[in-house]
């Protein structure tokens, strides 16, 4: 296992740790405020996630190319920047491509930028790795993010809405759990995924044990 | 320190810049568009339409010529006026509501509603836009004036899901109390300014619509 350590990861690794071993929701628990807010529908969810990946793919980009000419003093205020910068082409380019999408993400867009994870990856990561890394990471982050985004908006469409992306799955009779589309199904739903994210992780984690005591 | 501050605010600057301008016009289309839709869908009949602004007088000249409150009139396929589409807004749970409504003077009634924007509780509130039994209260909602000719007879009123007795009632919204009453409101505070101005001008919008023709 330790010379497997010391290799230096390949672009693969930059782009696939952010799907499952580093996940910015069930790993890193960041960027909590979209995750359990606009998560209410699956198509909410999967356009919330495609806007914070694009932000989070340009802002890395442009905060590794740029790590050598922004003063240390002023960086988070420079991410800040750039990042608000994005948001706000984000919210234009929505509301340009749909204005009913517009109106159902609402405030959120504009929240993208106060979005920790998107800072936390410029800080511990673009801003001491080379363009070409900082894409895939902020890249592999974003698609981690969206598909969380997504397992959540889907599980509470379904249980909440009796649908998938707007498609009804149930008969008429079906009695929609309002809750959870509300607020409080988010925490209820957030808290399921994460019991079972951590679940197969400790299995996997002993299995790998036993192995190493059978290999003894 | 201020070099790179000052070089990175620009450039961010510049590029906020070149989106807004692209984006504009398409954006401007797009609300244009859904209004055009909205419309057509509170003015089940119409087939044409003509923005007319409120003039200083108090009475309605076609939108082109002058400035001031905006209204939609819709046109049949005969030319002649089917009903009038207005917007109006106020106070909801979340925010406040912007909507559209079509008054048809013949019938002395509110033929549709449509909410244009509102933030109201997704699953909750929001169903004001999408509850069917809701929406049906406005395909023919009482606004008669009475004898006066200034005031509506019967206010628009809200009330609990399934006591609507009177055509001027609007039946609620279970889980969505305060936003179905807003929409109430909204009408009722809208429709009896606009619908004893427009029934007195009537005439304008009628003569608008030969002007155009001609």
């Amino acid at each position: 296992m330790k010379d497997l350590d010391t290799t230096p990861p390949t672009p693969t690794d930059e782009f696939i740790k952010g799907l499952w071993r580093e996940n910015p929701v069930f790993v890193q628990v960041l960027g909590m405020c979209p995750v359990l807010a606009v998560t209410n529908s699956a198509v909410n969810a999967v356009a919330m996630g495609l806007a914070t990946t694009f932000v989070m793919l340009m802002s890395n980009i442009f905060v590794s190319s740029l790590r050598h000419f922004i003063p240390k003093q002023v960086r988070i205020a420079t991410y800040i920047l750039i990042i608000a910068t994005f948001v706000t082409i984000v919210d234009y380019a929505i509301e340009a491509i749909s204005l009913d999408l517009h109106k159902a993400l609402g405030a959120f867009i504009s929240l993208i930028v106060v979005n920790c994870l998107i800072l936390g990856r410029a800080e511990a990561f673009a801003s001491k790795h080379g363009v070409g890394y900082a894409a895939l990471d902020g890249l592999g982050m974003g698609v981690g993010f969206t598909l969380a985004l997504l397992c959540l908006g889907g599980v509470r469409e379904i249980l909440g809405n009796g649908s998938l992306f707007g498609v009804a799955l149930f008969p008429a009779g079906f009695e929609p759990w309002v809750v959870m589309i509300l607020p409080g199904g988010g925490f209820f739903t957030l808290a399921a995924w994460l019991l079972l994210i951590n679940h197969l992780k400790r299995r996997r984690e002993s299995a790998a044990a036993g192995m190493q005591e059978a290999l003894r | 320190m201020y070099r790179a501050l000052v070089g990175i605010g620009m450039l961010c600057g510049l590029l906020i810049v070149f989106v807004f301008a692209g984006t504009r016009p398409v954006i401007e289309a797009n609300r244009a568009a859904a209004l055009e839709r909205a419309v057509f869908a509170v003015l089940p009949e119409a087939t044409a339409r003509l923005t007319f602004a409120l003039t200083p007088a108090g009475g309605f000249a076609p939108a082109a010529d002058a400035a001031g409150e905006r209204i939609h009139a819709g046109f049949d396929q005969a030319g002649s006026l089917v009903g009038v589409a207005i917007e109006a807004r106020g106070m909801g749970y979340a925010d406040t509501i912007s909507l559209l409504y079509g008054y048809a003077p013949e019938r002395d009634a509110i033929v549709g509603m449509q909410v244009l924007t509102s933030k109201e509780t997704p699953g909750l509130g929001n169903k004001i836009e999408t509850d069917p039994g809701f929406l049906a209260n406005f395909d023919a909602l009482d606004v008669r004036l009475d004898d006066s000719g200034t005031s509506l007879l019967n206010p628009i009123e809200t009330v609990k899901k399934g006591k609507k007795t009177e055509p001027w009632q609007i039946d609620g919204i279970t889980g969505a109390t305060v936003s179905s009453k807003a929409i109430g409101n909204i009408l009722a505070a809208s429709s009896s300014r606009w619908v004893p101005l427009i029934t007195q001008r009537r005439a304008d919008l009628d003569a608008g619509d030969i002007d155009e023709g001609s």
